[in-house]
Order: structure tokens, then C-alpha cells, then sequence
């Protein structure tokens, strides 16, 4: 059952505002591994020009993947959850993500395609500030396996 | 960093205890990245790292080459084989090397990372776009891209 082409475009209500915060940093880039002085360090973030901490590249999908549960659990786009693999994730970033950050996600589906009985979903994602200033927008290619499982791609399996 | 130039490889260890932080940390707890019942149930060979914290290994990459924690503008991945992080003491070892290309954007340089664990390539079109290095401390505004 291939994913209902009529939803590309659609686009879901914005999210309530996400506070950054420092210490939700420090645990993300903890977790990763990375000690970049200015994720830790208000002073070592002001001298390279920012009011705060910025977050690594990849904290933004802490907010998006949520966000994102608006079009996957969408009742009418009707995704089998279970055969749901991650394929692709991209991040174009305005500016870094900092704490103090109020962020609200507005998803847009991007794209439906179907290949080799498995439906391909990009969603974008624009994550903007409190002054609806852009300030990363995140794309996710989703792969929904068909039934018949053949695919090559996007074993990650990770959504 | 010039065009052309091969980036020095980073290596970076990823044990069970990683996921799960990792997990924490993200608010992905899909059971796959932790439960070895839950993986195999659904066909993978065992526990597998979280896609996103594959790619944020290869961001920490991005970051060092690129100098600067805010240098980054543009990164993206196709995840092409699972990380499968085994229940011991040791994990496995994730690599990421890269090359630096022309970019299309003025002031940036674009780079191409190879991503593997073992002989599997665990990511694909892995690329990112850096802004270029400031320059040194003391040597004038920070509106940076001066070459």
C-alpha cells in the first residue's frame, strides 16, 4: 500500500516553543563525545561571537524527531511504524543552535516516492526562533520497507 | 584545508554504554539501540547504533577539521549499513575520514567524509560544508573567509 502522494506539501501546525538549555547541551555533547570549549563554556562560545553555548551540528534532531511524530503518526499518511527505516538526515544551519534558544519546528512533507515496492518520505523540518528567524532546517528521508523485503537501502533501522 | 587535501582519519570507540547514553541524551529509545531481543526480532544482527549517533561521530570530525564548533553550515548522510555494537568491553570502532572538495558557496570549502566500521561503509553521500578558517587570534575581524 503505497503512501498517499496527496500528503506532499502538507504542512503540520508549528510546535510549542523548546527551551535550549545550557545543561541539555553539556549532556547531548557528553553523549557524543565531543568537549568543544564552546558547548561548555559561555565565555569560550562569547569569544567566537555568540551570547551562550551553541550545540553540536546534530542536536537539532533532539527537537525534530519529536516534531517529526506528526507525520509519522499521522492516521491519514497511514506509515507502518515497525517497517520504518532512517535513510537519510540532513541539517542546513542559518546559525548554530545556543541555549537560550526558544525553537519551534513546522514539518512540511517534501517529498513521497515509491521504488522496488518500498515508499521513500522526505520531511523538512524549519526550526526557527522566537522571532521567527530560521535558524536550521533539518530534512529526514524515511524508508517505509515493503512487505517484500529487498531493500539495499537504510538498514539503519533506526526510526 | 585546500582543495584536494586528505583530512587526517579519526577513529572513535562506540560501546553499548554509548547507546544508551546516547539515548538519553537524544530521546531515542527505540529498544533496537539497546535490547538485543528487540534487534533480532526484527531481523538485525544484534544491537545497532542509533544512525544519528553515527553521524554525530562524523560531525565531531566536521567540527575539528573545520576548526571552529559554528563553522559548520551544511551536513548530511545516507545511512547505508548498521553499526552493530556488540555486548562487551571493547565495541567497535567507528572511522571517519575525509577529503576536502571545492565548494559551491563563496568563503566555504566542501568536505567528503568516508564513514566505516570494519570494511562496512555506514554511511553514503556523507558531505558537509564548512565555513573557511578564521583567521589566527589577533589578526583582525572575525567576518572570517580571508585567504
Amino acid at each position: 500500500m503505497p503512501l498517499n502522494q496527496s500528503f506532499v506539501g502538507r504542512t503540520y501546525p508549528p510546535t510549542p516553543p523548546y527551551t535550549v538549555g545550557r545543561e541539555k547541551i553539556r549532556e547531548f555533547a557528553a553523549a557524543i563525545g565531543a568537549s568543544d570549549p564552546a558547548y561548555l563554556s559561555p565565555e569560550a562560545a562569547r569569544a567566537l561571537g555568540h551570547p551562550d553555548v551553541i550545540a553540536p551540528p546534530t542536536f537539532p534532531v533532539a527537537l525534530t524527531m519529536a516534531a517529526g511524530g506528526q507525520v509519522i503518526d499521522d492516521p491519514l499518511l497511514g506509515i507502518d511504524f515497525t517497517r520504518v527505516v532512517h535513510g537519510e538526515q540532513r541539517f542546513h544551519y542559518a546559525r548554530p543552535v545556543r541555549a537560550g534558544d526558544q525553537l519551534t519546528c513546522v514539518c512540511v512533507v517534501e517529498e513521497i516516492t515509491s521504488r522496488a515496492g518500498n515508499d521513500f518520505l522526505t520531511t523538512r523540518t524549519d526550526v526557527s526562533d522566537v522571532d521567527g528567524a530560521l535558524v536550521v532546517t533539518v530534512w529526514s528521508k524515511l524508508v517505509v520497507r515493503g512487505t517484500n523485503e529487498t531493500t539495499k537501502e537504510g538498514p539503519d533501522a533506526s526510526r | 584545508m585546500l582543495p584536494g587535501e586528505r583530512l587526517p582519519a579519526r577513529t572513535y570507540r562506540v560501546t553499548r554504554g554509548d547507546l544508551v547514553r546516547y539515548a538519553g541524551a537524544s530521546g531515542d529509545f527505540n529498544p533496537i539501540h539497546w535490547s538485543e531481543r528487540a534487534a533480532t526480532a526484527v531481523g538485525l544482527p544484534g544491537v545497532i547504533a542509533h544512525g544519528m549517533y553515527t553521524m554525530a561521530l562524523a560531525g565531531r570530525a566536521l567540527v575539528d577539521w573545520a576548526g571552529g564548533a559554528d563553522a559548520v553550515v551544511d551536513f548530511g548522510v545516507r545511512f547505508t549499513r548498521p553499526v552493530a555494537v556488540p555486548d562487551d568491553d571493547t565495541g567497535v570502532d567507528v572511522v571517519v575520514g575525509g577529503v576536502v572538495k571545492p565548494a559551491v558557496e563563496e568563503g566555504c570549502l566542501r568536505i567528503d567524509l568516508t564513514v566505516t566500521c570494519g570494511t562496512d561503509k555506514v554511511l553514503g553521500q556523507a558531505r558537509g560544508v564548512v565555513r573557511e578558517p578564521r583567521p589566527a587570534a589577533g589578526a583582525g575581524a572575525d567576518a572570517g573567509a580571508v585567504r
